[in-house]
């Protein structure tokens, strides 16, 4: 498979561009920042993009979705990445519609996956629980009770998490934390008895949410997938996301990187325009070389990820890896090369490092990727 | 959906080229060419006094050249195997599968062939284009001067109009293997009175030719890759220069992009054992079976993250190329990193083999193998263009910015 878009690829990311460029550029972030917004996006770009068919977009067609692969949904968090559009698309549309479709049976897929295609579900995964990611590290508990179980501890980081509709909860129903076995994934309504959610407004300003969970009950048709045995479908899952966020990087990086050279070619100083010091072009070529590289790592951990999923994760590592260091790297000269104007709140450039920060964070930062790179070649 | 069939086509007709390709290299792929080279002497050069350093090597080289697969991309016309780029991508694939060696190492294959294709005349490719991809003529590169390095169109190489020939007369620094090629293509300056850029031509001649010497120059990794070649009224018929007169420039361009895409893949990428199991067996494992190096680890973890990246954007400029929307200064780029990976990787080599890797002269070290390519990587951010001048390039031509 060619390394590029096909043509109907182009014709996604166009129809995409033109949508959320029109309809939320950066100051649609800004917006719902300084009007604190209590649900943290616009319900009426989410229903545009159900129209469009991107809410359902990895939702085979007989549940109502678009039936497109990762590449395609790389397409769309490339281009959310580059204006930093606050969206459910992420961990509704990729992760949380992923984990059902992969994970859910008949019943589970034919209840959520239209609602999610149409837009009137909004999902989330919740699994980081510690100050990093560490998926086996899982130990909010799910005890036996009765016909069900019994839920209890806490989660961070759930993207989208206050306004979520369905909470997908990795618990331990086995084993200790760090070990595969024993780890089943839960359907859990935020509104039953004992879930507490605090919002928590981030750096980036955008949706998370600590959760709660005190003995809450829920019955043994909210078991998403093999109770104990959720390891694989978790990194199948967390796998795409890693893809997807890896997607919205290096939409973000590029912009970054745009704004900075447009910058360097209409600032004076001494009087010269900067981009004309050797200084600043190296920098810039170095960093420019680092995005081309990494928007082709990325591709092609959407691509196998598309030929299957399971066999992805070594270049889903590089990708995420990757893309951790150059959008740091973007982000970083962004603000520099702008001078006092990037350590400003007027300035959009602010807006992208603090979203890179948070990327970084989601699904495993470049350290913990590039240590699953080192592991899964024995050294 | 016609479009839909015509591309299960193509995939089915590629998958079939895939299965008859797999079968054909199984069968005619030595065993022993089917790891990476270690020494100078695994690697065939060809030209009129090569010789086979083993009967695996010319097996697999004649092999490869009856199928035209020296130069699996060019016209069969010219020798070549006349495949389209998906398929060419899929024989390396397949050559990579089995770690299998290219069969011959040219500098008429990555640099002058490209060129000749796009600028030289009929006669010249029927000439030229069959003895390289026969490996029959072994060629060098006259491009550097001693005051022509990164400024390279400063070149004061003089070839003066006397008849039907251009007489050469001056000096050239830094040519690979001059001192083994049969012929060269070389930029001499053929109008003294123009802007530098406008007065360069791309000239081929015989090194057999009266007046040519060569002096291998010894480098800090022991060996003399290179030479001073020198031109003493060296006769050229005017019919040997490519493409236009004074035009020389276009074509040396054009071929710097080939060779940049070449050095930029000089790293041995994703053959043979990984670098962190290389490194295990030299400084050890802890407990758990990692590296007992947690710093050096790091280092080749991050190493190896790039590595893969850096072979998707490889494989990414291939397939932009293909579809038209390659920048033409794109192997700048690649050039640049690729280089630079290339040096990261043999520091990681030499921290890892320790005091083994210092050894200079010994059998045990295959006469100091590692340290020796240890320290030819430090010619790859400097030949075919340094560094510093690749970000110039990608900085002015591909970013636009100003007054570079």
């Amino acid at each position: 498979m060619a390394l590029v878009l096909t043509e109907e690829q182009s014709m996604l990311r166009d129809s995409a561009r033109g949508l959320i460029s029109d309809k939320a550029p950066v100051s649609h972030l800004r917006h719902l920042r300084d009007s604190k917004d209590p649900t943290g996006y616009s319900k009426e770009l989410w229903h545009s993009f159900a129209e469009m068919g991107f809410a359902g977009l990895l939702v085979p067609e007989e549940f109502g979705g678009s039936g497109l692969g990762y590449v395609e949904a790389g397409v769309v968090m490339e281009e959310i990445g580059r204006t930093l559009m606050p969206s459910p698309f992420l961990a509704t549309s990729v992760v949380a519609a992923s984990a059902l479709n992969r994970g859910g049976n008949a019943a589970q897929k034919s209840e959520y996956l239209p609602k999610i295609s149409n837009g009137s579900l909004l999902a989330t995964l919740a699994i980081d629980e510690g100050a990093k990611h560490r998926p086996l590290q899982t130990s909010l508990q799910a005890v036996r009770a009765g016909n069900g179980f019994k839920l209890s501890g806490a989660k961070a980081l759930v993207v989208d998490g206050h306004v979520a509709d369905l909470v997908i909860v990795a618990a331990r129903t086995a084993g200790a934390a760090g070990e595969r076995d024993g780890l089943t994934l839960f359907l859990v309504n935020p509104k039953a008895k004992g879930v507490a959610i605090e919002r928590t407004i981030m750096v980036d300003a955008h949706n998370a949410a600590r959760i709660e969970f005190a003995n809450v009950e829920v019955n043994a048709d909210s078991v998403l997938g093999e109770v104990d045995q959720a390891a694989s479908l978790l990194d199948g899952v967390l796998d795409i996301g890693r893809g997807a966020v890896a997607a919205e990087m290096v939409g973000l990086s590029d912009e970054v990187f745009n704004r900075t050279v447009e910058y360097l070619k209409s600032r004076k100083q001494f009087g010269k325009l900067i981009g004309e010091f050797q200084a600043l072009q190296h920098r810039a070529a170095e960093l420019y070389v680092d995005i081309e590289i990494t928007r082709a790592a990325t591709m092609k951990a959407l691509q196998a990820l598309d030929a299957d999923v399971a066999k992805a994760t070594s270049a889903v590592a590089v990708a995420k890896a990757r893309a951790g260091t150059t959008a740091t790297r973007a982000v970083q000269e962004g603000v520099q090369m702008h001078g006092g104007m990037g350590m400003t709140d007027q300035f959009d450039i602010g807006f992208f490092m603090k979203r890179a920060r948070v990327c970084e964070e989601l699904f495993g930062d470049a350290n913990y990727h590039t240590e699953q790179l080192a592991r899964s070649r024995g050294y | 959906m016609s479009e839909l069939k015509t591309s299960d086509t193509e995939s089915a007709e590629l998958e079939t080229f895939r299965n008859e390709t797999r079968a054909w290299l199984e069968a005619n792929c030595p065993p022993e060419m089917r790891k990476p080279a270690t020494s100078d002497a695994d690697v065939f050069w060809g030209g009129r006094n090569a010789k086979f350093s083993s009967e695996p090597q010319r097996i697999w080289f004649e092999r490869m050249r009856d199928k035209g697969w020296t130069v699996p991309d060019w016209p069969k016309e010219y020798g070549g195997g006349g495949l389209s780029a998906a398929e060419h991508k899929v024989l390396r694939a397949e050559m990579a599968r089995i770690g299998a060696r290219p069969p011959l190492s040219s500098f008429g294959i990555w640099m002058l062939g490209p060129a000749l294709l796009k600028y030289g005349n009929d006669a010249q490719k029927r000439e030229h284009l069959p003895k390289i991809a026969a490996g029959e003529i072994r060629w060098c590169q006259g491009y550097s001067e001693p005051n022509a390095g990164s400024d390279l169109a400063s070149l004061q190489t003089r070839a003066e109009s006397d008849g039907d020939d251009f007489v050469i007369t001056g000096q050239k620094i830094w040519t690979s293997y001059a001192n083994y090629a049969d012929w060269i293509f070389c930029l001499v300056r053929t109008d003294p009175t123009a802007k530098k850029h406008d007065g360069i031509s791309f000239i081929l001649f015989d090194m057999t030719s009266k007046g040519v010497t060569t002096k291998p120059i010894l480098l800090i990794s022991g060996y003399s890759p290179f030479c001073e070649t020198f031109f003493d009224g060296v006769r050229v018929p005017k019919s040997h220069v490519v493409g236009t007169v004074n035009r020389g420039w276009d074509v040396a361009k054009y071929l710097l992009q080939h060779e940049r895409a070449m050095i930029s893949g000089m790293g041995e990428r994703g053959v043979g054992r990984p670098l962190g199991q290389i490194a295990a067996d030299s400084v050890g494992t802890d407990t758990q079976g990692k590296l007992d190096d947690a710093m050096l680890r790091g280092k080749i973890a991050s190493f190896d993250v790039d590595e893969a990246a850096l072979a998707a954007c490889a494989e990414r400029a291939v397939d932009l190329a293909k579809a038209g929307q390659a920048h033409p200064a794109f192997s700048s780029a690649m050039k640049y990193y690729g280089t630079e990976l290339n040096k990261r990787r043999y520091e990681i080599l030499m921290s890892a083999g320790g005091v083994d890797a210092l050894e200079w002269e010994s059998e045990r070290s295959r006469q100091g193998a590692r340290p020796r390519a240890w320290l030819r990587t430090k010619a790859n951010s400097i030949e075919g263009g340094t560094t510093e001048v690749m970000l110039g390039i990608v900085a002015k031509r591909i970013l636009d910015l100003p007054g570079a």
